[in-house]
């Protein structure tokens, strides 16, 4: 089970993840993210606080918005992830590419600072 | 020869012993009177003869029970044609002795004594034979439906049947002794009891219960005519035949006649209701007939044709129809006596009519659902009943009955029209679910052909030389899985390795894992560094990968000769090493980035390539997420900390050891929770 919802906040648009994303999930997490790159602004803080699991289908999603996100200069920031996501994001070579922060604080410290 | 105890030999014996036994006595009697006249006493005692009269009675009997079957539901007439005959039979025989002596009367042949003794034997050997012959039919009649009660007031009174033959060795009579009157009554009353059983008759059809009655008034006939040759002497042939009283004559007469005449009249009384008992049989087994009919391979429309009929006759409709509507457009008519051109007509009709009584479904609110039925005027048919057929609360159809009387359809047949519409849905919904269960019996095959295919792209030896041990272990999900590894020798000294694993499971992960397949065995023999492998792959992979698919990817070259690994990792996960000087276990980890991920040239940007010693009794572990991300029921996953330590304290193994210990591991750790990813284990250990 997911839950997903996005609120503006500030200059930014805030999604919130929560739950596991797995294969069947990750279609709802896939949905979120294109909507907000389509119809939202250049910033977006993705909050992964309560994010429990993520599965391989989860950071294909993820994963298929880094060419966009670089092409288009979003600010494509996620944070709060825990320990165990964190190192599933490490492993597969993810933290290269996504900016990763702790918490959202340090996400909006560097949304401000670009 | 060998004699076979089967029941048709008894009967056979039987039939012998009692000719035989018949024979003897009629001789006896003879021989008796022989010497009566020549005044010598032959020292037979009476008794004797009366014995073998007795055992002759019984013999009659035996056969008879093996002869008259057990009844079958529907050969009741059979039986009763069969008692017929063999009255006839015995009638016609004593008729033509008695038109004989009639003949011969007054000639001195009508005076002679041995004529008359074989004749009254014969006579009675006759009635003793048409007596038991019905006795045991009626007995078949009683028994058709049995119950524990009746079958033993029924022994009882066989048993004293049976007994009563030999009541005639007392040589008391009816009219002179008590103990026989009072005998001979217990006995009428058992019988007149036992006559109330006459379940069978309701099992006869209108035709069968005519001829029931034909028959039996025959043999009601027959037995009057044997009682009145036996018991009452005619007046003009006076004295023919000596009179036959024993106990056991009495008795069957009684049983027999009684039962006779009890039949005749409750078949007589059933004639008028057993349309009506014919009708629900009828319904029955059209309810039966439509229940089975997907059993038999029927189709659909063939359900619906049975449905049709009989609903037809369930309410003596003169036409009908129905229709199915499937996927949107198509309607199919199943028709009887009605046209097109009519169907459309009536339906014009049935929407405008007034008069309707409307039955809502309880367990739909649709209208289309409802149940309707529709009085016409001023047309030939006059009332309509429109029933729908409902599939999974979806109605597909509809059936018109349609009757040229008005205000034809009472609320039995509503009733029965609706069982047999629902049993219809039921019937074509077990069709449909059989074949949806046949496809997925057929896709099911297909996935094990897959699998098949898969495991074979998977080696079944592995690459390796005097250096090292290898032993791997896969095990998928589903049928087939998205794991790989693969050994190629690139010469002597240098082996590459890989492992990897396809994001998401099943069908799509096994595709790209053959695609991966492919691209391995390609390039591996380009005898690339590790990392330009990777880069190689990448890009390989980058116009056939899934827009959010990626695969992960450890390539490993081991150099035996200079005993160093070089390895670079494509977001796979670390790879377990044991260090043995060290006894430690650890795991090797560098930066990398899943194959697919990157699509363009930065990819190697990303990519480390790092190198390692190896010395004796090291261990290298390779393993896909499967392994170290299973969970279980407290969501727990099974980690790297229990990896590593499992490695350290298991190091003394060989491979093939190491695996069967981190598997068994593995499951008792997952315990009842079924492994949800494909894992693999590839396990190294040099020497």
């Amino acid at each position: 089970m997911i839950e997903i919802n996005k609120i503006t906040e500030n200059n930014y648009l805030l999604i919130t993840v929560s739950g596991e994303a797995d294969a069947s999930s990750s279609i709802h997490l896939d949905k979120a993210i294109r909507e907000a790159m389509d119809e939202n602004g250049p910033n977006i803080l993705v909050d992964c606080t309560q994010l429990e699991y993520i599965s391989s289908a989860g950071l294909g999603v993820f994963m298929s918005y880094i060419g966009e996100i670089s092409n288009r200069s979003i600010n494509f920031i996620i944070f709060g992830l825990s320990e165990k996501v964190l190192k599933v994001f490490g492993i597969l070579g993810l933290d290269q590419l996504l900016t990763i922060k702790a918490d959202k604080e340090e996400a909006k410290a560097a949304l401000n600072a670009v | 020869m060998k004699i076979t105890l089967t029941p048709k030999f008894y009967m056979r014996l039987s039939l012998v012993l009692a000719v035989l036994l018949w024979l003897i006595g009629t001789l006896i009697d003879i021989l008796q009177l022989l010497a009566v006249r020549s005044e010598v006493d032959l020292g037979i005692s009476p008794i004797v003869i009366q014995l073998i009269e007795c055992i002759f009675l019984i013999f009659v009997m035996v056969y008879f029970r093996y002869r008259v079957k057990s009844v079958e539901s529907g050969n009741f007439i059979d039986l009763l044609w069969r008692v017929f005959a063999t009255g006839l039979i015995t009638t016609i025989i004593s008729l033509v002795i008695v038109l004989f002596y009639s003949s011969i009367s007054g000639t001195p042949l009508a005076e002679n004594q041995f004529v008359k003794v074989f004749f009254d034997d014969l006579n009675k050997a006759l009635i003793s034979v048409f007596l038991i012959s019905t006795f045991t039919v009626w007995k078949r009649l009683i028994l058709y439906q049995r119950s524990k009660r009746l079958i033993y007031y029924w022994n009882i009174f066989e048993l004293a049947v049976v007994l009563s033959v030999f009541f005639s060795l007392t040589g008391l009579t009816l009219l002179s002794s008590l103990l026989f009157d009072l005998i001979f009554a217990a006995m009428a009353i058992m019988a007149i009891l036992l006559s109330g059983n006459l379940k069978w008759v309701a099992y006869l059809n209108f035709k069968q219960k005519w001829k029931g009655i034909l028959l039996i008034l025959l043999i009601t006939i027959y037995i009057f005519y044997f009682f009145n040759s036996l018991y009452i002497s005619p007046g003009d042939v006076e004295g023919t035949f000596e009179t036959f009283d024993s106990l056991f004559i009495l008795v069957l007469f009684t049983f027999v006649l009684f039962y006779s005449i009890f039949s005749l009249l409750v078949i007589l009384f059933n004639l008028p209701t057993s349309s009506v008992f014919e009708k629900k049989m009828e319904e029955a087994l059209n309810f039966q007939r439509l229940s089975q009919s997907i059993s038999q391979g029927e189709n659909e429309e063939e359900i619906f044709e049975v449905l049709l009929m009989s609903s037809m006759s369930a309410v003596y409709a003169d036409a009908g129809w129905v229709e199915i509507t499937s996927n949107e457009k198509d309607t199919q008519f199943i028709t009887k006596h009605i046209s097109r051109e009519e169907i459309n007509t009536v339906k014009e009709l049935v929407l405008s009519a007034k008069s309707r009584t409307v039955m809502k479904n309880p367990f739909l609110s649709e209208d289309r659902s409802d149940r309707v039925i529709v009085s016409l005027k001023k047309y030939h048919y006059r009332s309509v009943f429109v029933v729908p057929i409902t599939l999974q609360n979806d109605v597909i159809g509809f059936m018109y009955l349609l009757n040229e009387v008005s205000e034809s359809f009472n609320k039995e047949m509503i009733n029965i029209i609706n069982t047999f519409a629902s049993q219809a849905s039921v019937a074509v919904e077990n069709f449909r679910l059989m074949g949806k269960a046949i496809e997925n019996q057929r896709y099911q095959e297909e996935l094990n052909i897959a699998k098949s295919v898969q495991r074979a792209l998977l080696p079944e030896s592995l690459d390796h030389n005097q250096a090292f041990e290898i032993h791997a272990f896969t095990e998928a999900a589903a049928e087939v899985g998205g794991d790989y590894y693969d050994t190629f020798k690139l010469d002597d000294d240098r082996f590459a390795i890989v492992i990897g694993d396809v994001s998401g499971k099943g069908t799509s992960a096994a595709f790209h894992m053959s695609q991966m397949k492919g691209i391995f065995q390609s390039l591996v023999q380009m005898d690339l560094s590790p990392k330009s492998f990777l880069i190689h792959a990448n890009t390989a992979l980058s116009n056939c990968l899934e827009r959010t698919s990626f695969i992960t990817l450890t390539y490993y070259i081991i150099d035996t000769k200079k005993r160093v690994v070089d390895f670079a990792r494509a977001g796979h996960c670390p790879t377990l090493f044991y260090h043995k000087k060290k006894n430690r276990a650890e795991f090797l980890e560098n930066k990398g980035l899943g194959l697919g991920i990157m699509r363009n040239d930065s990819f190697g940007n990303f990519i480390e390539e790092s190198q390692f010693k190896f010395d004796k009794d090291d261990i290298l572990v390779l393993y896909t997420d499967g392994i170290s991300e299973a969970k279980n029921h407290e969501n727990e996953e099974f980690g790297f900390d229990r990896m590593l330590n499992l490695l350290q304290q298991n190091a003394h193994y060989d491979p093939v050891m190491i695996q069967k210990v981190f598997i068994s591991k593995l499951y008792e750790f997952c315990h009842e929770v079924d492994l949800d990813d494909d894992y693999t284990m590839v396990v190294i250990k040099f020497k």
